[in-house]
């Protein structure tokens, strides 16, 4: 299989960026994206050209370290799938793929297809915790939750911080990431004591890193690979709404 | 020489030592805390869990990982599940079984002591993750809920779906920045340690690489924390993730750290199988699929029919055959071998016949599809994306692959290596997993080292040195180190040869899986050993990287963690070559009982092999292992 990618490349964050195409041999259907990648990447080496930079690590979907724009869309053509689990098989022979990182001001460019997604923990620094230290835990079963409870905190909670949805929101917002954490904290019995200080920090601390402001077009979620509802959102804004009459 | 292995187990029966050990350990006030600056290297379930912890205790705590956020560790991935000895199932639980199943699992290569102590420590773990908001799987009434791992008989694991790792990693990575917030933790994210500076006998520091910029970095502490992960990538293929490495604790070893145990790894027997030379990780599918997936391959060698059309009575369901009381959950070094015995005789599945099937079918009729999804559901949908097949119809392709190491560097009781202010933690040291470690019980030592053992013992180091001067990273020896790392650097950069580091990689990976995987020998170690000198010497004379060193550098910092791999492949063979018996997951050929089990020779190879870095020479020691509370018994599973 053959394919031309046309990628960013970029020195470092203060360098201009531009968009150069490659032209690759050898590639197989069974090959992943990334695989794909690595192995013009030994092209390259090889014709003593520095390689291009992305992220990954686990290669499984789930540390989020991933995340191209592949023609167009965050981590390329299906819905709910990180860059890692994206396989050749989904590109025809001959395709031209175009391949982009993260855009979004609170993401710079490090490097080609790097971005700093620091932002997201400075949220989470901001009440994206239980205050609790070691060794003051009660026995586990003597605070019931129910399934339904436990399920939908899980739903939230599987947030694997990859940023597809900063990446995919025309107004580069947040919101999708900061609620997950928000309702999975605040829908369980141990996060209610710091409920609505959580609400109120974590959403300040989203706008002030200048991620943008949700209009709820709904993309976030069609890109988002743990399938996030975008009724988190709503949630989240309920939660921030009371916060701020209840103080 | 004998003193270097003192292992400190605290006297007393079995179930008070932790208590009488921790009755005796020194203590430090508050003030002198605060003066206190500990670096913990890795952000997994055992660093941030260090991290958070001795930072709420008052240290003053740097952590450092080299992703670019503490939330991507390795823990993340850990899907199936983390055990505890609650016995909320009332099935017979107890602290001393799950004590006696760790030991036994390990095929009685660990210590009394320390298995103990994970097993005592494993239910207020729970609590613990409980009330940092884990969302664990609940029953409808509100209770938690349990499942089977393998080599066990009772239902002593709980898991948050399919993620558990990722749920339980990013709790600790919340509280790691909870203590940030208090100004009590530094981050360095994208810093990866590559070298240990050691001042008059003691770990005084690190010295770092940015990854974003090259700059190397020295940092000074009082005492210096590993929890830098396991080393399978020294087989390429394996389920770790890309950037995992042995670099830390390598480095470790050559600044006198003993290296314990390094043959014992684990190879797991359900990952998805290899499909093409250009692959570069292979997918684990969780052990917990093995609680109603049963495992099988035709009757017939070259079966050319589709799985489904294979009728029941011309399937060999090996393990429930061999296995009989503990069927499709024997433990993972014995499904493991069973899986290859099968695929080396011909009867493996799949297009490169390197798989056997792992089948639903009889779970879905039995419980439901509902059921079945809201156990799995996520491992599904991970199979479907990656394979394209459906598992609700069809059964799974799975074969095995590198996935734990239980060896790693020797820590005594108090998690302390035997250089002096260095700890390990987590999967990079040695610990309590002997042989072989049982499913759900590493996420389990990662946290309970880094957020109950260590935060408990590491004062009983650092209160004799309060006296002594703080380290400065003016300190000569941190000039001499850091351009030792330098040179190193400029050296691979010169090499400019003609082939790439992955080209080495895979070379090195396929030695290792070849003669010091599942199965071992004497000639094939030895020629091993031979090979990887070669490949090592071709590596340092014809790599090629590009790029330089004062710049974002993907293509250099592969190389550094190779250059590393190739010297502990040598160690790892030349450690299952002196081990002359089979125990756990290390099987020599020579060594197996007419059935072709493992065969353990205790009069012998009882103890914990310790290796000595020496000039580029191995020095082997040896820690007794001695059993006063359990008799060593043969493993038996059938
Ligand atoms: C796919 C998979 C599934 C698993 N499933 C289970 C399971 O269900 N149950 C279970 O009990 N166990 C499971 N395990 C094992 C378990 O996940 C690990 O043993 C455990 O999480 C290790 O934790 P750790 O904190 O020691 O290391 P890790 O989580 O790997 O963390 C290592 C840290 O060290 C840092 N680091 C490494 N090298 C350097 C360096 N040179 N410089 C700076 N930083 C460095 C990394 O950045 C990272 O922060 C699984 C393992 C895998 C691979």
């Amino acid at each position: 299989m053959k394919v031309t990618f046309k990628i960013w490349r970029q020195a470092h964050s203060d360098a201009k960026g531009e968009f150069k195409p490659y032209e690759v041999n050898g590639l197989t259907e069974d090959m992943s994206f990334l695989e794909a990648l690595d192995h013009l990447n030994e092209h390259l080496v090889r014709s003593n050209e520095k390689v291009i930079a992305y992220e990954y690590d686990c290669r499984e979907g789930i540390c989020g370290q991933c995340g191209l724009f592949i023609n167009g869309r965050a981590h390329g053509p299906h819905p709910h799938m990180t860059t890692c689990q994206l396989h050749m098989r989904s590109f025809k022979n001959g395709d031209t793929i175009i391949v982009e990182p993260w855009r979004a001001k609170a993401f710079p460019v490090i490097k080609d297809l790097i971005v700093d997604r620091s932002a997201f923990d400075r949220i989470i620094e901001q009440g994206g915790f239980i205050s609790a230290q070691t060794g003051t835990a009660a026995e586990a079963n003597s605070i019931l939750i129910g399934k339904k409870v436990a399920d939908k905190a899980m739903d939230a909670a599987a947030c694997i911080g990859c940023g597809a949805c900063v990446a995919t929101c025309k107004n580069a917002s947040a919101a999708l990431f900061t609620s997950a954490k928000i309702n999975h904290l605040n829908s369980l019995p141990q996060g209610h004591q710091e409920a609505n200080k959580r609400a109120i920090e974590m959403t300040a601390q989203m706008e002030l890193e200048g991620f943008g402001s949700c209009t709820f077009t709904g993309a976030c979620e069609v890109e988002c690979p743990e399938r996030i509802p975008i009724t988190n959102i709503a949630e989240m804004n309920a939660r921030r709404t009371k916060a701020k009459w209840m103080g | 020489m004998i003193q270097k292995l003192d292992s400190k187990i605290p006297d007393g029966p079995l179930e008070n030592k932790w208590r009488n050990y921790q009755i005796k350990s020194r203590l430090i006030n508050p003030t002198n805390k605060k003066k206190l600056n500990i670096i913990v290297v890795g952000s997994g379930l055992a660093g941030a869990g260090a991290a958070a912890t001795l930072a709420e205790l008052g240290y003053d705590v740097q952590c450092f990982c080299y992703q670019d956020s503490a939330r991507r560790a390795h823990s993340v991935a850990a899907q199936g599940g983390i055990n505890a000895a609650k016995n909320y199932q009332h099935d017979g639980d107890s602290i001393w079984r799950m004590f006696y199943d760790t030991l036994k699992g390990g095929d009685f290569r660990s210590r009394e002591a320390n298995v103990y102590r994970l097993a005592e420590l494993s239910s207020p773990l729970i609590d613990h993750y409980v009330q940092q908001g884990v969302p664990f799987a609940r029953e409808y009434g509100g209770v938690l809920v349990n499942r089977s791992f393998g080599g066990v008989q009772v239902q002593r694991t709980f898991y948050a779906r399919g993620q558990t790792g990722q749920q339980l990693l990013v709790a600790a990575y919340s509280q790691l920045y909870k203590m940030k917030r208090a100004k009590k933790v530094t981050i360095f994210a994208r810093h990866e340690l590559l070298d240990i500076v050691r001042i008059d006998g003691k770990a005084k520091g690190i010295i770092t690489r940015d990854l974003v910029n090259g700059k190397l970095k020295r940092f000074a502490a009082d005492a210096v924390v590993l929890a830098t992960g396991g080393y399978s990538r020294v087989f390429r293929l394996s389920t770790l993730a890309i950037g995992c490495n042995c670099t830390a604790i390598w480095k470790a070893f050559k600044r006198g750290a003993f290296f314990a145990a390094p043959s014992f790894t684990q190879i797991h027997p359900t990952a998805l199988p290899q499909t093409s030379a250009a692959q570069s990780k292979l997918t684990l599918m969780s052990e917990s699929l093995r609680n109603d997936g049963r495992i099988w391959v035709p009757k017939r060698k070259d079966e050319p029919r589709a799985p489904n059309e294979i009728p029941e009575k011309e399937r060999d369901y090996y393990l429930e055959r061999r296995y009989p009381s503990f069927g499709n959950l024997a433990p993972r070094d014995i499904a493991s071998r069973a899986a290859k015995e099968r695929i080396d005789k011909g009867y493996g599945v799949g297009r490169l016949k390197n798989a056997v099937y792992l089948d639903f079918k009889h779970a879905i009729e039995r419980f439901g599809i509902d059921t079945i999804q809201d156990r799995y559901g996520n491992l599904f949908k991970m199979y479907k994306k990656i394979t394209g097949v459906d598992a609700y119809k069809e059964p799974m392709q799975i074969s095995p692959a590198a996935h734990f190491s239980m060896g790693g560097l020797w820590v005594d009781y108090e998690l302390m290596t035997s250089l002096p202010g260095l700890y390990a933690i987590g999967e990079c040291n040695f610990s309590d997993h002997g042989a072989n470690r049982l499913g759900a019980n590493s996420l389990l030592q990662a946290s309970i080292d880094g957020y109950f053992i260590l935060p408990n013992t590491i004062n009983n180091y650092l209160v004799n040195i309060l006296e002594e001067q703080q380290p400065t990273i003016e300190h000569p020896e941190f000039e001499k180190v850091e351009s030792e790392v330098k040179k190193h650097i400029d050296r691979l950069l010169t090499i400019n040869g003609s082939k790439t580091v992955d080209h080495f990689h895979r070379e090195l990976g396929k030695v290792m899986w070849q003669e010091c995987a599942m199965s071992r020998n004497k000639k094939g170690l030895e020629s091993a050993i031979s090979s990887i000198e070669e490949i090592r010497e071709a590596f340092w004379t014809d790599v090629k990287i590009t790029g330089s060193a004062q710049e974002m550098n993907p293509e250099l910092e592969k190389a550094l963690r190779l250059a590393d791999f190739l010297e502990l492949g040598l160690l790892m063979c030349t450690d299952a070559l002196q081990r002359e018996e089979s125990c756990g997951a290390h099987f020599r050929e020579e060594y197996q009982t007419k059935e072709g089990e493992a065969l353990r020779r205790d009069d012998t190879y009882s103890y914990v092999s310790a290796w000595e870095y020496n000039k580029g020479n191995f020095e082997l020691h040896k820690e007794a292992l001695t059993f006063e509370h359990v008799q060593p018994a043969v493993r038996n599973y059938k």
